[in-house]
C-alpha cells in the first residue's frame, strides 16, 4: 500500500474534519429571535441538468431541487422525519391494508389559477406515478384505483396490503401531484409542461435557458399564509465542481446541495465563516458504498471468498483517512439515519482481519500460487463521486495483499450500468446504494431474486436466496409497524450472512450554504422541499 | 468566376468527408456501452425494466443498428437532424442555441491569439536571442504548457473572488434585464475571462510559428535586395517581410478552428458558458446520438467554411496561388 499518499490524506483530512465537526454540531446558530426578512434572490448550484423536471415522472434529486419549489406533493417529512400533510391534509388507512383514503386541502389552486382537486391526484396517480414514475412503478404495482368521491378525497385501492407507514415515507419522494388539465391529452413524456413546470407550490417557474439557469419567482397566492419570504430562485448550470465553489467564494451562489462541490473544496469552505458545510437536512438522502459480487463467477459464489475479501478490507482506516466527518461505518444496506428501519448494528460484520481472510481463502481452496497470487478480478467501481474512485483504489490495494489483483476497469454513468446490471461484464463492482426512507423503495431490490436483466441498482448478481425473497415479500406487504421492522432486523441479518452485496460504509449529503441562509437544513430531505419558509438576512 | 470554381470543387470534395465523418462516429458511439437510455437511468437513480423498455421504443432504439443508421441518413439528406433525447427537442434547434456562445467565444480568442501572437513574433524575430525575445519565447512556453481548467480558475480566483473585476461564469447577468449595447457589453464581460483563458494557449503557438516564419523570411535574397535598395527597416518587416511571413500563420487559423471547437469543452465548463463543446460532451455522456451527430455536423460545416476562407485569403496574400489553381 502506498504509505505515503495516505499520510498526506490523513493529516488534511484530520485537520479539515475539526472544523466540520464544528459546523455539524451547531449548524443553525439559533436565530430564533430575528425576524424574517422578506424579498431577495437565491442562486442555487445546479450540476447536472435533467432531461425534464417534473417530479411526477421522474424521481430525482436533480429533479426535485428544481420542481420541489414549484410542484407540491402530498406528504412530506417534518423536522424529526414524520410524514407530514402537504397536499393532503388527513389520511387513514383500512384494517385490511388495501384501502388509504386521503382528504386533501381545500381552496389550492395552480399556478395558472384552476382549482386543485382529487381528479388530479388521481389522474397523476393512474398515469403517471403507477405508469412511467421509476420506483414509483414499483410502489403502486398493486394499485387498481383512486376513487374520488369528492373534489377533497382520493381513495387508493390496492390488490394486496399496502403498509401505511411504507406508503407515507415513499410518498414524500414518489407523491408530486401534477395538473390533469394540462396532461390530459397526448403522451405524458412529450408534454411541454414537462420542461415548464405548473404546481400548487410556493414559486413559479419563469424560465428555463437550457445550459445556463432556470428562474422561478414567488407565487403571490400560495396557501400558506406569509409564505414564501423569497422574491426569486435562480438555479445557475455550473457542471465543473472547482468554479461551482469558486462562484460560491464569488458570492454568486449560495446553495450547492447534494455533495456539489470536491471533497477538498467542502473542507476548505467549511472553515470559512460566510459558509455553513453540514449533512444536516440530507439524512433522508442517505447512501451505503457497495461491493457487488458477481456469483457467476466461481470464486465469488464461495461464501469464504466472499467474507474473506470483506475481512481484508480496513474499512475504519479507509473512512478515517479519505472520507472524514462525511461518512461512517456502514452495518448493512439500512443505514442508522432510518431510524424506524435500523435495526442497531448486532447483525453479522466482517471487521478488518488480515488472516482470517488468508486462512479463508485457503479454506476454500484457493492457496496463494507462486508470486502470491490466488486469482485476479475485475473491479467496475460507478463514476457517481470522488468517494467511489477512492474506494476503488482502496479494494484494489487492500486485495492485492491477500493475493488478490484487482484490474479497475473504468466507465461512464451508461457504460457502467449496461455492463454491470445488463451485460454482468465484472467480476466485483462498487457504487452507491441510496436508501429512500423504507427498505421497500428501493433497498430491497438490490435482494430479491427475480429482477429482469439489465435494471440498474437491482439484484443482477446471479444469486437467489429463498428465505431472503420470503422476508422481503413478507414485510413489504406486513401492516403492523412493528413486525415490519422486525421482518427488516431479519433482512438485514439474513443478508449480511450471505453477503451478495456488501455495504460497509454509510454515507449522506454534504450541503453548502450561505451563513446568511435562515431555516434551511431543518427537513430530512431539505434540498428536495418547497423552501416556502427559507429566508436571506440582511 | 475562377473563386465560385475553386468554391464549388472544394465543397464537392468535402460531401464524402462528411458523410465517412458521420458514419465513423455513429459506428463508434454504438462500441461504447449502454445507450441513452441507460445514462437516463444512471442520471435518474434508478428506474424498472418495463420504464427501460419503454423509453427505448420512445427514442426509437428498439430498431437494429444498420436500420438506425439508415433512418438517420435519409433524415438528413432531408436536411433533418432529427430529435435530441436530452432536450427533447430538434436537434437543429438545440445547436442553434448553442452556436452564438461559441462562435464568439472562438472568435474572440483566435482573433486575440492571431494578433498578439504577430506582434509578439515579430518583435521576438526582431530581437532575436537578445532578452526581449528570450523573454517572450519563455513566457509563451509557459502559457503553452499550462493546462487551460487551471488557467481557468485561477483567472476566477484571482480577477472574480479577490479582485471582484469580472463576473466567475455565465454567459450574461440573469439578474437585471438588459439592452442593446449593454447587453452587448455585459456579454463581453462575462468573455474576457474565458477568451484569454483559450486564447493563451494558442497565443504561443502562434507567436512561436511567427518568430520562425520570418526568421527565415528575413534572410531571403530580396528582403537583402529591399535593404541594399535603402529601405528603413520597419519598412522592409512591414511591407516586404510580413505578408509573406503570414502564410503558415493563415495555414494553422484554418486547422485550429476545428481545434477551438473541441478545446473548448473544458473552458465552457470552467466558465459555465453554454457553447457547443459542452453540449457535445454532454451528448458523448447521455449517449445522444442524435445531437452528437448533428454537432459533427455543424462542426464540419464550421471547419470547411474556415478552411475556404482560409484558401481566399492564401491567394490573396500570394497571387501565385490562384494562379496555379
Amino acid at each position: 500500500m502506498d504509505l505515503t499518499r495516505l499520510e498526506i490524506n490523513r493529516r488534511t483530512a484530520l485537520l479539515t474534519s475539526a472544523a466540520i465537526a464544528a459546523n455539524v454540531i451547531n449548524p443553525m446558530r439559533a436565530f430564533a429571535q430575528e425576524t424574517p426578512r422578506k424579498g431577495g434572490v437565491f442562486n442555487v448550484h445546479y450540476g447536472a441538468e435533467q432531461r425534464q423536471l417534473n417530479p411526477s415522472i421522474q424521481a430525482s434529486t436533480g429533479v426535485y431541487i428544481i420542481s420541489g419549489k414549484i410542484q407540491e406533493n402530498l406528504v412530506d417529512l417534518d423536522a424529526n422525519g414524520q410524514p407530514v400533510g402537504v397536499l393532503a391534509e388527513s389520511w387513514e388507512a383500512s384494517p385490511d391494508g388495501k384501502m388509504v383514503t386521503f382528504k386533501l386541502r381545500k381552496g389550492i389552486t395552480w399556478h395558472d389559477g384552476k382549482p386543485f382537486t382529487s381528479a388530479d391526484v388521481e389522474f397523476t396517480a393512474m398515469n403517471m406515478w403507477k405508469k412511467i414514475l421509476n420506483y414509483g412503478s414499483t410502489l403502486q404495482l398493486f394499485l387498481t384505483a383512486v376513487e374520488t368521491p369528492d373534489a377533497q378525497t382520493a381513495i387508493f385501492k390496492y390488490e394486496r396490503p399496502m403498509p401505511l407507514n411504507l406508503l407515507l415515507r415513499a410518498l414524500p419522494d414518489l407523491g408530486y401531484v401534477s395538473a390533469k388539465h394540462l396532461y390530459e391529452s397526448g403522451d405524458i413524456r412529450q408534454n411541454p409542461t414537462n420542461l415548464a413546470p405548473v404546481g400548487t407550490g410556493p414559486f413559479k417557474f419563469v424560465k428555463y435557458e437550457r445550459g445556463q439557469y432556470v428562474i422561478a419567482d414567488r407565487n403571490e397566492n400560495y396557501w400558506r399564509p406569509n409564505a414564501p419570504y423569497l422574491d426569486r430562485i435562480v438555479w445557475r448550470v455550473i457542471t465543473d465542481r472547482s468554479a461551482a465553489a469558486a462562484q460560491m467564494e464569488a458570492g454568486e451562489l449560495h446553495y450547492s446541495p447534494f455533495s456539489g462541490l470536491t471533497l477538498s473544496d467542502l473542507a476548505r469552505l467549511s472553515k470559512d465563516k460566510r459558509f455553513i458545510v453540514s449533512t444536516k437536512g440530507n439524512e433522508g438522502n442517505a447512501r451505503t458504498n457497495t461491493l457487488e459480487f458477481n456469483f457467476r463467477r466461481k470464486e465469488l459464489s464461495d461464501i469464504r471468498v466472499r467474507r474473506a475479501i470483506a475481512h481484508a478490507i480496513n474499512v475504519p482506516f479507509f473512512i478515517e483517512n479519505f472520507l472524514g466527518d462525511f461518512a461512517k461505518l456502514g452495518t448493512g444496506p439500512i443505514p442508522s439515519t432510518s431510524t424506524d428501519f435500523y435495526p442497531g448494528p448486532n447483525t453479522p460484520q466482517y471487521p478488518y482481519d488480515k488472516a482470517k481472510a488468508a486462512a479463508l481463502l485457503d479454506e476454500a481452496g484457493f492457496k496463494a500460487a507462486r508470486g502470491g497470487t490466488r486469482f485476479s478480478l475485475r473491479l467496475l467501481p460507478a463514476p457517481w463521486g470522488e468517494d467511489i474512485s477512492l474506494w476503488s483504489t482502496f479494494i484494489q490495494q487492500s486485495l492485492g495483499e491477500i493475493g488478490i489483483p484487482v484490474e479497475i476497469v473504468r466507465n461512464d454513468g451508461g457504460g457502467f450500468l449496461k455492463q454491470v446490471y445488463d451485460e454482468h461484464a465484472f467480476d466485483l463492482a462498487t457504487g452507491w446504494h441510496q436508501y429512500r426512507n423504507d427498505p421497500a423503495v428501493s433497498t430491497t431490490v438490490w435482494y430479491r431474486s427475480g429482477q429482469p436483466k439489465g435494471a440498474p441498482w437491482t439484484n443482477q448478481w446471479g444469486w437467489e436466496d429463498k428465505n431472503v425473497d420470503k422476508t422481503i415479500d413478507d414485510a413489504a406487504t406486513e401492516v403492523d409497524p412493528a413486525k415490519r421492522k422486525a421482518l427488516y432486523a431479519q433482512f438485514v441479518k439474513e443478508v449480511n450472512t450471505e453477503l451478495p452485496v456488501w455495504m460497509p460504509i454509510e454515507q449522506i449529503f454534504v450541503t453548502t450554504i450561505t451563513a446568511k441562509a435562515r431555516n434551511h437544513s431543518n427537513t430530512p430531505r431539505w434540498g428536495s422541499t418547497s423552501w416556502h419558509d427559507l429566508w436571506l438576512s440582511a | 468566376m475562377r473563386i465560385l470554381s475553386l468554391a464549388g470543387r472544394r465543397l464537392a470534395a468535402s460531401i464524402p468527408t462528411l458523410i465517412l465523418i458521420l458514419i465513423g462516429v455513429f459506428l463508434l458511439l454504438q462500441f461504447a456501452p449502454g445507450d441513452t437510455v441507460d445514462a437516463m437511468m444512471a442520471q435518474m437513480g434508478g428506474g424498472d425494466a418495463a420504464t427501460a423498455k419503454e423509453l427505448r421504443k420512445f427514442y426509437g432504439l428498439d430498431l437494429s443498428i444498420p436500420a438506425q443508421l439508415g433512418n438517420y441518413l435519409w433524415r438528413l439528406v432531408r436536411l433533418d437532424l432529427g430529435f435530441s433525447s436530452i432536450y427533447g427537442k430538434p436537434v437543429a434547434s438545440v445547436i442553434l442555441e448553442r452556436l452564438p456562445p461559441t462562435i464568439l467565444l472562438m472568435t474572440a480568442s483566435l482573433s486575440f491569439a492571431f494578433f498578439f501572437g504577430l506582434v509578439f513574433g515579430v518583435i521576438a524575430a526582431r530581437v532575436v536571442n537578445r532578452w526581449p525575445d528570450t523573454l517572450i519565447s519563455t513566457l509563451g512556453l509557459i502559457f503553452y504548457a499550462t493546462p487551460s481548467f487551471w488557467f481557468g480558475l485561477m483567472a476566477i480566483v484571482v480577477f472574480s473572488v479577490y479582485l471582484q473585476w469580472l463576473p466567475p461564469g455565465g454567459f450574461e447577468d440573469i439578474g437585471t434585464v438588459r439592452t442593446g449595447i449593454w447587453r452587448a457589453l455585459d456579454i463581453a464581460s462575462h468573455l474576457v475571462l474565458p477568451t484569454l483563458t483559450l486564447g493563451l494557449i494558442f497565443l504561443a503557438i502562434y507567436l512561436r510559428i511567427m518568430r520562425a516564419s520570418m526568421l527565415e523570411v528575413l534572410n531571403l535574397d530580396y528582403v537583402r535586395t529591399a535593404r541594399a535598395k535603402g529601405l528603413d527597416e520597419t519598412r522592409v518587416v512591414t511591407r516586404h517581410v510580413l505578408r509573406n511571413a503570414l502564410l503558415p500563420m493563415v495555414t494553422l487559423i484554418g486547422l485550429q478552428a476545428g481545434t477551438m471547437l473541441g478545446g473548448s469543452v473544458v473552458v465552457e465548463s470552467v466558465f459555465s458558458l453554454p457553447g457547443l463543446g459542452r453540449l457535445a460532451y454532454e451528448s458523448v455522456v447521455q449517449r445522444d446520438l442524435n445531437t452528437l451527430l448533428g454537432i459533427v455536423f455543424v462542426s464540419a460545416l464550421l471547419v470547411i467554411t474556415v478552411n475556404f476562407i482560409v484558401d481566399l485569403i492564401y491567394a490573396r496574400l500570394d497571387p501565385r496561388i490562384t494562379a496555379e489553381g
